[in-house]
Parts: structure tokens; sequence; C-alpha cells
């Protein structure tokens, strides 16, 4: 029982060091890419749940991601001085939910707060994915691969063709969110040790919840869907109602990450909502090992952070499809697999016995 | 004929009346609808194939398409059109054998997951690597007769000739098809194989050639589209996957592993995206053609064309 | 326990990577260009006019004493990873300017960035929105759309032009010329009777014309830089629809007009004078340096150049001209780009000003028409 937590904090303890190397280097520059690793870690482990534990494979991920960053984006950025004689528009800034701010070349602007913009981006979220998710799950192989990615294709679709989102520019000039008092989420360099622990301190917070739902009554059924949903069925566990709880639970995590990276970013464009951006986050968590949160958060962690720092050039998406079909064909249980360690050892136990009966 | 109540996509509200659709342009928009739909078809013909060889749904057949389509416009450097369409067929054709036999045939009892992760991975990668080999251009064959701006006007209504072509040579492939399955001793192996595969493993067939074999075929029929639609829409590194996208719409709309009811699909996708520009900008129009395949899905996965049972059934 | 040694090594790889590597006697000049991706058709030939650019500098023994070292970071056109990328040449690299993005969407979510980290940004891309308002460490070097527009205009004018249908790619380019004409329309007494947006990846536009044709436009205006522009004249010429085609400074492109073949006969549209080098009077002030770009680009990568990498090579020029008059401080060189004035490029001749961080005029635009399947210039305009 405390072993789960102990992993939790060794991973804190490990942040913290890459922060004082970083520091004590003079490359705190690399806090930069490392914080936006873990907004997308974040919506990967929501995925590594969904795909893992509750064997429901998602190709829209991007789709909820999108819809999150896209409607804060809007929401803070949307200027309302030119409506602000309306009376909808006075209650609400009656309830002082609404900002002004100056923008870059003097003028002001009055958006609605992050905050409320925040909450109804992962509200709206939560209940496009209850919408359709209801049906989706219904489906099964082909056919739920198929509908998810038909999702994506069409919140991309939605987002490329609305010139009220920017259509093919996307969204700029999305203003830092200020979470707590003294702590903004934004690009600028002056926050980047502070974005950093407040990014990864919320991928902590919910692999901490994660995990405590893997070991709880659901995540017991949710690992009993995956094995054999007929008989969970049979044994009267609410199937379907688990695996709609677990789409909506990593669509929010996918939609908190997309606001809260659009906050950091400044801005949100098309390619967030891209098909190939959706196929990289389950390319990350098969090779994390499907139902291995731990492994999909390593892998995450490694595989954006180079391909954000570039390291892949020109191949970026070729690394991820040859990814892809390499693990999949050789080791369709992922690289960091629990089972791996036991093998080694099995293949060592196995030598020695071998030689001690020469 | 007067479509009045359309609603129109411009600022200016009274231009609705002023213009509205008359039989010319019903005929115009029915016939831009059939080249779209029978583009379509073709690439779902070709999920098809491999989906009733194997159950699986091969998410690189787009590529097929543009591999067709790059091949052939690098051979009509150097020989004549015909040479240059066929031999494209033929690399694309061992491309696709070979892709059976490194990625697929040796896997045991795969995971429909873990081929679905696979095919997309394939796509990925020819795409980018096709990328690298040919860059970034657009390139497109010489049309087949006339030129660009020939056509034939039947009564106010224009098409092109490559349309006919194009519509010509798919009814051909799809009849060609059908006679190999019914009609030869091979296609009814593979017929027989992917009825019942142990069954046909019995009768002493090879159902693993089988597999290679629907993989050739499929990227055949995936090629010979892209040689002949080539003229009229381009092919770039990237054209193959929107293809397998709304490939797969009119496979799944037809019912899957039916490939008759697919060119029928098709043809409704088709028009319907046709007409949808009167109604709607065209900027969403294929976030309604995917709007219709969730409808599909969500109503009536088997298809608009068959029945639960005839799904089962895996027919051609 | 794996977890952890997994990590370790980790560590180890961000230790590594983060020894600052610099050598004071280069200029290091960064690129953020959507090298593969959707735009890889303006990113392709502006990182190969830039590596060759580059290469013929450092032979000419650098500028001021220093060889230039390039750092092409490749977007895909991602804003996200132009955003990553842009930080990383500031921060870490410390580049002296960044050249690029090449797209609008991406330049404007790295603008604060260039702002904030104090160092030059020379775009590569249209939209106007980058140099207004005027940001102080952000230029642009391609034409405006809103002139290109004004070209068109009054070419309609010479040809009793006022009821056009509009087409246009859902591509910022697109997006950003679709803007500017419904913006200028008005005030050129030009009415838009239809105004579509479809597909980049678009195969076939059979619809899109017939609707044009119902509507009786008197001309088509198409903006994009896809194939799709030639798709869109042929698809107009098959139907029977006859009336005049404009198109955007995109169709600059050979290949396009090869792709719709006798479609493209007559299509006007106004570009940068790189398409019509050859048939520059010797006494041109562009004359030289398109035949130089041209020729050295042509025999080195064994395709056309295009007016995007041109893009690129007037961002390189600029550059290369305010620090081979202001030297290598950073400060300096952005104030001597500001008050640049008569410098020549592909695009036209730049003048920049505290106002203007575009510095090109109406006149960097020449009507152009295809003829024979050749760029020529539109002298002809009776109709």
């Amino acid at each position: 029982m405390r072993a789960k937590y102990l992993q939790l904090f060794v991973f804190a303890g490990l942040l913290v060091v890459i922060q004082l190397i970083t520091m004590f280097t003079g490359s705190v520059y690399h806090l930069t890419q490392l914080t936006m690793t873990a907004y997308y870690s974040l919506l990967i482990i929501g995925l590594c749940m969904l795909i893992g534990y509750a064997g429901q494979i998602s190709l829209g991920h991007a789709g909820f991601f999108a819809i999150g960053g896209y409607i804060s984006a809007f929401l803070t950025t949307y200027d309302l001085t030119p409506h602000q004689e309306k009376v909808i528009i006075s209650l609400i800034k009656k309830t002082g939910i609404l900002v002004s701010r100056p923008d870059l070349y003097g003028g002001s602007l009055i958006n609605l707060h992050p905050w409320a913009a925040c909450m109804i981006a992962i509200l709206t979220t939560i209940a496009i994915a209850y919408i359709i998710g209801g049906p989706v799950l219904k489906l099964k192989g082909h056919y739920l691969a198929m509908a998810t990615l038909g999702f994506g294709i069409i919140v991309y679709r939605i987002v490329i063709g609305t010139e009220l989102l920017g259509a093919a520019d996307g969204i700029s000039g999305v203003p830092g969110f200020s979470l707590l008092p003294g702590v903004v989420i934004s690009g600028s360099s002056a926050f980047r040790v502070k974005n950093y622990y407040t990014s990864w301190g919320l991928v902590i917070a919910a692999m901490a919840l994660l995990i405590n739902l893997i070991h709880s009554r659901i995540g017991r059924a949710l690992s009993s869907i995956h094995g054999a949903e007929d008989a969970a069925d049979a044994m009267g566990i609410p199937t379907a109602e688990y695996k709609l709880k677990t789409f909506v639970l990593s669509a929010a995590l996918a939609s908190l990450a997309g606001v809260l990276l659009t906050h950091y970013n400044g801005g949100i464009g098309p390619s967030e909502a891209s098909v190939m951006k959706s196929v990289r986050y389950v390319a990350i968590v098969a090779i994390g090992g499907m139902a291995n949160l731990w492994g999909a958060l390593f892998m995450s962690l490694l595989l954006n952070y180079l391909s954000l720092r570039g390291y892949f050039g020109t191949f970026d998406d070729a690394v991820f499809g040859a990814i892809l079909i390499i693990i999949m064909l050789f080791a369709p249980d992922g690289l960091l697999r629990k089972k791996t360690i036991s093998d080694i050892k099995r293949l060592f136990a196995r030598n020695t016995a071998e030689k001690e009966m020469l | 004929m007067q479509f009045g109540s359309i609603r129109y996509n411009t600022d200016t509200p009274e231009l609705l009346f002023r213009y509205g659709m008359n039989w010319e342009f019903f005929f115009q928009y029915i016939i831009a609808g059939i080249t779209y739909g029978t583009i379509y078809a073709v690439v779902a013909i070709g999920f098809n194939i491999i989906y009733n060889a194997t159950g699986i749904i091969n998410f690189a057949q787009g590529e097929f398409v543009m591999i067709g389509g790059m091949t052939a416009v690098t051979f009509s450097h150097f020989m004549p059109l015909p040479f240059a369409i066929a031999s494209a067929v033929l690399v694309t054709m061992i491309t696709g054998g070979v892709i059976e036999i490194l990625f697929i045939r040796w896997l045991y009892k795969p995971s429909v997951i873990r081929m679905i992760i696979i095919t997309i991975g394939l796509s990925i990668l020819i795409r980018e690597m096709s990328m690298h080999i040919w860059g970034e251009s657009v390139r497109a064959l010489p049309y087949f007769t006339g030129t660009s701006v020939s056509s034939i006007n039947l009564g106010g209504v224009y098409i092109s000739p490559q349309v006919v072509w194009v519509v010509g040579i798919s009814a051909i492939a799809v009849v060609c098809l059908n006679f190999f399955f019914s009609y030869t001793l091979l296609g009814r192996q593979m017929r027989a194989c992917s009825a019942n595969r142990d069954a046909a493993r019995l009768c002493g067939i090879n159902a693993g050639n089988m597999v290679t074999l629907s993989f050739m075929l499929s990227a055949a029929i995936g090629a010979l589209a892209g040689c002949v639609v080539s003229p009229i829409t381009y092919v770039q590194y990237d054209s193959g996957t929107p293809l397998a996208i709304k490939g797969f719409t009119v496979a799944i709309l037809g019912g899957l592993g039916n490939s008759m009811a697919a060119v029928g699909a098709g043809m409704i996708l088709g028009v319907l995206e046709s007409f949808s520009i009167w109604i709607m900008p065209a900027a969403y129009k294929d976030a309604i053609s995917i709007t219709i395949l969730l409808l599909i899905l969500f109503l009536r996965p088997s298809g608009i064309f068959g029945s639960a049972e005839v799904s089962r059934l895996k027919e051609f | 326990m794996k977890a952890v040694r997994f990590l370790v090594a980790v560590l180890v790889l961000v230790a590594l990577s983060s020894a600052p590597a610099f050598a004071a006697d280069t200029i290091k000049v960064g690129a953020i260009l959507a090298v593969t991706g959707p735009a890889s058709f303006l990113g392709a030939p502006e990182a190969k006019t830039l590596e060759m650019l580059v290469e013929e500098q450092n032979k000419k023994g650098g500028i001021k004493g220093k060889k230039i070292e390039l750092i092409i970071k490749d977007t895909a056109a991602s804003p996200e990873k132009a955003f990553s990328f842009a930080k990383q040449l500031i921060d870490e690299e410390k580049v002296f300017a960044i050249i690029g993005p090449s797209t609008s969407g991406e330049t404007m979510k790295i603008k604060n960035v260039a702002e904030e980290g104090k160092t030059i940004l020379l775009s590569c891309a249209a939209a106007e929105v980058i140099v207004n308002p005027v940001a102080k460490y952000v230029f642009k070097t391609p034409q405006k759309d809103s002139h290109a527009i004004i070209r068109i205009f009054e070419q309609m004018k010479k040809m009793n032009i006022s009821k056009i249908g509009v087409l246009s790619s859902n591509t910022g380019f697109g997006n950003a010329g679709k803007a500017q004409i419904e913006k200028l329309s008005p005030e050129h007494g030009i009415t838009i009777l239809v105004n579509e947006v479809y597909d980049k990846a678009a195969s076939d536009l059979t619809a899109e014309v017939t609707k044009l044709k119902a509507a009786n436009a008197q001309a088509i205006v198409n903006w994009s830089i896809e194939p799709a522009q030639s798709i869109v004249i042929k698809n107009a010429r098959q139907i029977g629809l006859k009336i005049p085609i404009f198109q955007s400074h995109g169709f600059g492109n050979i290949k396009y007009v090869e792709a719709a073949g006798e479609a493209a006969e007559g299509v006007i549209f106004p570009a940068g004078r790189l398409l019509i080098a050859d048939t520059l009077t010797k006494s041109h002030p562009q004359k030289s340096v398109l035949s130089k770009y041209k020729k050295d680009y042509e025999t080195k990568f064994k395709e056309d150049a295009s007016t995007f990498g041109g893009h690129a090579y007037d961002a390189f020029i600029i550059l290369m001209n305010a620090i081979e008059k202001a030297g290598t401080d950073k400060e300096a060189v952005r104030g001597a780009i500001e008050n640049m004035k008569g410098v020549v490029g592909t695009g036209g001749v730049f003048n920049f000003s505290a106002e203007d961080h575009n510095g090109l005029d109406i006149n960097a635009f020449e009507m152009l028409t295809v003829k024979n399947g050749k760029f020529v210039v539109l002298t002809d305009t009776k109709k």
C-alpha cells in the first residue's frame, strides 16, 4: 500500500534533482520544454488509464485537448469591450469574473478571467465526452478506433474552418493564467521554475488520483472489463458505466492539459487537434506498456521532451511511426512492462541453473 | 426547378433568390458527386479486400493510392503512359505483398488494437518516406485524352473526359474483381479463406498466401485508382490519408466487407458532399462526411445496405 | 526500480546536453521553418535557400570576420513547436536573430517571445498582423496581402469587373487573403457574390465553381497556395466557365501552371518579379539579384526557385546588410534594419521605418499572366 506512494515521492525527488542540475549547470532553459512535456504527460496518463486499464482505444484524444485549449484561448482573448453596454455582459461583470488587461500595444481589453474560462472549458469537455462517450464506447475494435478517430477529425475540421477560432492560424496572444497569487502559468522566462513545479505538481496529483483509482474497486472492475467484458457483465459489474467514467476522466485530463499548455504557450493552433497528435499519444502509451502508468509517464517525458527540443529534425513524425510499428511487432506489451524485469531475472536464473547442471 | 429555400453562405441574403439552382447545375453537382464517389468507392474496395481476407482494416490503404500515383508519374518520364501505369501498379502490388510478409504474416493471432496500430504506423512511415524520396512538390499524370480544359458538353452539363476514364476504369476493375472472386480458382480459394480459414486450410489451401495475395490485390487496385485520378486530383506525399479516411467512411457506410455496396455508398457520399456546399460552408465539408460516418456507426454499424446477417457473411 | 535507473539515464542526458556550447567567433542565426508538414512548400525552399546563402557567405569569410552558424529547426507548421524552438534558440543558443517562421499562425505565437527575448525576428509569413501593430523586434519580408489585392482590384476596374466570386483554402495564407478581400472590396466597389472556403487537400472543386457559375460572377478570385489552385481553374474551364480568373501571389510556381495545363492560360495574378527575372530589362534594379538567386538555387538544388524561398533570401540579406552596417550588437543591428533604405531583395526594394516593418510598397508586385505555359507581364488589358 505504501509502496505506491513511495514511487510518487521518488519521482517528485527526481524532478527536484533535475531542476537543481539545470540550475547548477546554467541550463535552466531545459525547464521550458520539460514544462510543456508535463502538460502532454497529463493527457497521456489519462489516455493510458483509458487504453491500458479500461481497454478502450481512443484515436481522438487530441480533440479533447484542443477543445479545452481552444475554449480557454477564445474566452480569454475575445475582447468584450465593444459589448460592454449589453445587459448580460454587465451582469457577468458584476460577478467579478471579467478582467481588464492592457494589450501589447497600449490598448485595453476586457476578457473573461482564466479561471472562469478554464472551468467552462473543462465542463464543456466533460459534457461532450459524456454525450459522445455513450454511443462510442458501445463500439468495439475497428469501429471504436474509427469512431474516436472520426471525433478527432471533426474537432480538427471545426477549429480549422471557424474564423472566430482563427482558422488555420489559431489563436495567439493568450494571457498568463494566475492560478494562485504568485503562480502564473505563462511562458515568460521570469516564471520558469515556478511553472515547472506547478506543471509537474499537477502531474503527480493526477498520478496519485489514478493510482488510487487502479487499486480501488473501480480499478479491479476495469481490469475485469479488459480481461473479459462479457464475464464482467455477467458478474454484475456495470461495465458500460465504468468505461464511460474512465473515458470522461481521461477527456477531462486532456482538456485540462490543453487549457494549461495554451496559457503557457500563449496560444494554440489547429496542429494540436490533428490526427497525428492523437496517434502520437497512443504511440507513447503503447511504448510505455499499455497498462503501465509509470511506463507511459516516463515515455512521455522522454519522447515529448526530445521531440519538443527538435532532436528528431525532419523525421519527427517518422520516428513515431517507426516506434509504433517496432513496438507493436516485437514488444506489444511495451518496453517498460513490469514483466521485463522478471523475464531478465528468469533468464539469469535459468543460466545459472544450467551451469549448475553442467 | 428552384431551390429557393436553401440558405446561402453570403453576406447578402437577398441574393439568395436571385440565382437558384436549375437542372443544369443540379446535374453538374451530380457529376461532381459521382467523380468523388468513384474515387472513394475504389479506395473502399481496397479496404474490403483486405478486411475480408484478414479481418483487419489496413489504415495504410490510402498510401497505396499515393504510391501508385507517385511511381506512375516518375515512370512516365521514361516510358509511355500505359506502361508507366502498368509498372506503377506492379510496383505498388509488390510493395503491398512485401508489407504483408514483413509486418503481418508472422504475427500469431494479433489483436485488433495491435493491427490498427501497426497499419497506422505503416501509413505514417510510408508517408514520411515518400516525402524524403519525392519531396513536398505536387505531381500529376497528363490527361489520358484531351487536355485539362477539354470537356464533353451534354446539354449544358460539362464532363471532363478524365472523369469518364475514372468511372470507366473503376467500373471495369469492379467487374473484373467480381469475376475473379466468383469464377477463378484463386478467387474462390480467397473467398474460402475469408469464410472459414480453418476449413479452407483443411482443404489444402495455403491461407497465408491468400492473405499476401489480398494485400497485393488491394495495393494494385489502390495504385490503379491513384493513377487514373492523378490528372484530376494530383498526388502529393500526404494525399493518401484523407483518401483513406473517405474510403473507410464509405466502406463502413456500405457495410464492411461488402464491395458492391461500397460502390453505392461511395456514390451517396460523393453526391451528398457535392450538394453540401449549397447548404453550408465548404470548409466543413469533411466534417459532414465524418458525422455521417459516426451516425452510421452509432445507429447501424452493419452499414446502410447491409443487414447484420449479411455483414457476417464475409463475401467479396 | 528500473524506473529509477531510467530516470538517472534521463538526468545524465539532460546534464550532457545542457553543457553550454558556444564559440565566440561565430554569429548564430536561428531559423524556425516548416520544412515538413502541411506548409512544407514554404519551409523546404526557405531552408534550402538559407543553407545555400550561409555556405556562400562563409566561403567569403563570413561577415565582420565571423562565420555564420545556421541552426534550422523544423516545426512541421505546429505553433507549439515554434514556441518551444523560439525559446530554445533565444534562451539557450542565444542566437543573434531568427529567420522565420514560415506561417503566420506560428509567427503570431512567437511574436511575444521575440519581444521578451529582445531578439530580431525576420518572419517569412505574409499576414499583416505580424507587423501591424508594429512590434519592436519583429519584421517580415513577404509583400503585403493587401497590396496584392489592391493590384487585383485595380486590374478589375480596368476590365469593368465588379461582381466576383471568392474561393480560398483553409490555410493561414487563404485565410489572411480572404479577410483582406472582404475588407478592401467595398472601397473598390467590388461586390462578393460567393465566398467559399475549401479544404487545402481538396481534390475536386467542381461543386464550388458550379456555385460561382450559378451566381453569374464576372470573375473568380482564388486565394491559396496549394495544388487546389490549379484544380480551381481546371474545374472552372471544364464546366465551361469562361470568366477571368485571378489568383494570389501563391500561384507563382510554374509547377501549378504545368499541372493545370491549358486551363492556366490567361490566369491573372500579382507576384514578385522572381518569376519573370529573365524578361526584366537590364536596368531594372532587381534584375541582378533575381537572376543570381534563380541561377544559384536552380543549379544547386535542380528545382525551380520559388518566391517563397525568396522570402528567406530577403530576410538573410537584410540581416547581413544590417550587420555590415552596424556591427555585431543586436540593438544596433535592429536599429539598422529599421532605418534601412533601398536594399534590393527578391520581393522588391525594402525601405524600412519605425512604422513600417515590412518595407515593401505596392510596386513590389507586378501583374502577371500565363501565356503559352509561361509567366509574362500582363500588358494587354482590353476586354
